[in-house]
């Protein structure tokens, strides 16, 4: 299995989607890559949408977070292996946005639609490639009871 | 001087699997560019063909991004952490 997400944690990250609805949220999976090149989430770090200009359809993590959240993983012998947002009112499906603001290649990039404030489907996508032919690919993840 | 550098996830493959790497430097320009000829594969990841940071890169200096101290003639001490650390951002 690719990702695997304790079930706390999955519902933590639906409930931010909901919570910032209708606007999106976001936030950063740590936890740590396995042998087989899967990965094992250990925290969702709930996040700000700097992107004020345009919340219901925009998301952007301020650097700033990134680098402490970085730190602070790696500390702690873990790393940063993906990110998640919401869609409002939109399909868990990424979009040319998505795919041109992605950098973290390796890393998973996890959507939830949230039809009229309720999360509805959340799905994974794992960034391949490098800049200029990079691609979202869909990743299987795994709900773990811890 | 010796400072520490922070990898991304992204980048470690560029940077012989690296979390933390160990850099000379008086400035972080010159942390950056000892970084690049430790690890040749990592410049094109981290410039531009003109050489300049990509603009998808940010460069935290501590708490501080590069960009809004004195960029690469920012002088640098031991005890610094220099952290690279690519945007994240995106939308329906």
């Amino acid at each position: 299995m690719a990702l695997r997400i304790p079930r706390a944690l999955y519902d933590q990250l639906r409930q931010h989607g909901e919570a910032t609805y209708p606007h999106e949220c976001c936030g950063v999976l740590v936890g740590e890559f396995d042998e087989a090149g899967g990965k094992v989430v250990k925290a969702a770090v709930q996040c700000g949408n700097t992107r004020t200009d345009s919340p219901q359809n925009r998301y952007h993590i301020a650097p700033s977070e990134l680098v402490r959240i970085q730190r602070e993983a790696l500390l702690a012998g873990q790393d940063i292996v993906g990110f998640y947002h919401s869609h409002p009112d939109h399909p868990a499906q990424w979009s040319s946005t998505d795919l041109d603001e992605a950098h973290w290649t390796g890393c998973s990039y996890v959507i939830t639609s949230v039809e009229k404030g309720r999360a509805v489907l959340t799905n994974s996508f794992l960034l391949l490639g490098e800049e200029g032919e990079k691609r979202l690919e869909d990743e299987l993840y795994e709900l773990s009871a811890e | 001087m010796p400072i520490k550098v922070l990898i991304p996830t992204p980048l470690r493959p560029y940077a012989g699997k690296q979390s933390v790497i160990e850099v000379s430097a008086q400035t972080v320009g010159e942390a950056l560019s000892d970084l690049a000829a430790q690890h040749p594969d990592l410049r094109k990841h981290l410039f531009s063909e003109e050489g300049k940071l990509r603009s998808f890169v940010n460069v935290y200096l501590n708490n501080e991004n590069i960009r809004y101290l004195s960029e690469n003639a920012t002088p640098v001490k031991e005890t610094d952490i220099l952290s690279i650390v690519p945007s994240v951002a995106g939308g329906r």
